[in-house]
């Protein structure tokens, strides 16, 4: 019996969306208020979907524990309070919350084997959210 | 063919325990969840159906129907009780938030007049939730 299990993670981030590769008045033309030089900051909330059978013995498609904790190390400790700009996976990439979204995909894609990922869905405000699937 | 969703809540107790396992092994599996004592969630219950816009009501399905069916179905029996211990698909499942939601969907499968079960979504909290799609998806 295929069940899916979504958990949500709650971080806040500053980021600044600019593109090196354009001209200012280019950047300000396409990220408008996103452009702000000195950055600003949103509550992020990433809402993580696993599937799988649900293990007889213990009722669960995975252990939540094991998920909460890569959750913690690779999503809420490396973003929280941070200015995402900063970090190693932006320094060629412009973070916004797509490519959040994919980021955050990829770390459970390549670290997280106790259930299938099936979706990364970021919400950025409570206005908009990102979702991906793998490509 | 048009999807409806439509929500209830019940409040009830559980706790995680396999009888086949020792005190250590629930502990170490289940954490806080293994307190025989058990604990409690406020649960939102999202039942999410599929049929074709009736040319006539304009209705997918009668929503006082699918009110009365949720209620009897589930929320009586669920609302208020020990899950372990009161609701009988439990008595050797263990009420984790997908077994719940398996168990909310063959209390409802075919009870449903005129549509055809899509989903059953089970939230424990906001921040966690569960969704079965039946056996065959």
């Amino acid at each position: 019996m295929k069940a899916y299990l979504t958990r949500r993670y709650h971080f806040s981030s500053a980021h600044r969306l600019h593109n090196e590769e354009f001209s200012a008045e280019k950047n300000r033309e396409v990220y408008g208020k996103c452009n702000n030089p000195h950055g600003h900051g949103h509550n992020y909330v990433a809402e993580v979907t696993v599937s799988g059978p649900v293990n007889a013995a213990t009722g669960m498609v995975c252990n939540l524990a094991d998920l909460d904790a890569f959750a913690r190390t690779n999503v809420v400790d490396a973003f929280d309070h941070m200015n995402l700009n900063t970090l190693q996976c932006f320094v060629n990439l412009v973070p916004t919350t797509e490519n959040l979204t994919i980021e955050i995909y990829k770390r459970f894609e390549d670290g997280f084997d106790k259930a299938r990922l099936e979706r990364v869905r970021v919400e950025e405000t409570g206005n908009n959210s990102f979702e991906y699937s793998g490509k | 063919m048009v999807l409806l969703t439509r929500k209830a809540e019940f409040s009830a107790s559980h706790y995680y325990w396999n009888a086949a396992w020792s005190e250590a092994e629930n502990v170490r599996v289940f954490g806080k969840c293994a307190n025989r004592n058990g604990h409690g969630h406020n649960y939102t219950l999202e039942v999410t159906v599929a049929g074709e816009v009736d040319g006539a009501s304009g209705f997918v399905v009668d929503l006082k129907a699918l009110k009365d069916i949720l209620e009897d179905e589930v929320v009586s029996v669920y609302d208020h009780r020990h899950l372990n211990l009161e609701v009988p698909e439990f008595a050797d499942v263990i009420p984790t938030t997908e077994n719940i939601a398996i168990a909310v969907w063959k209390r409802l499968e075919g009870k449903v007049p005129g549509a055809t079960l899509h989903r059953v979504r089970v939230y424990e909290m906001p921040d966690l939730f569960a969704d079965y799609y039946g056996e065959s998806a």
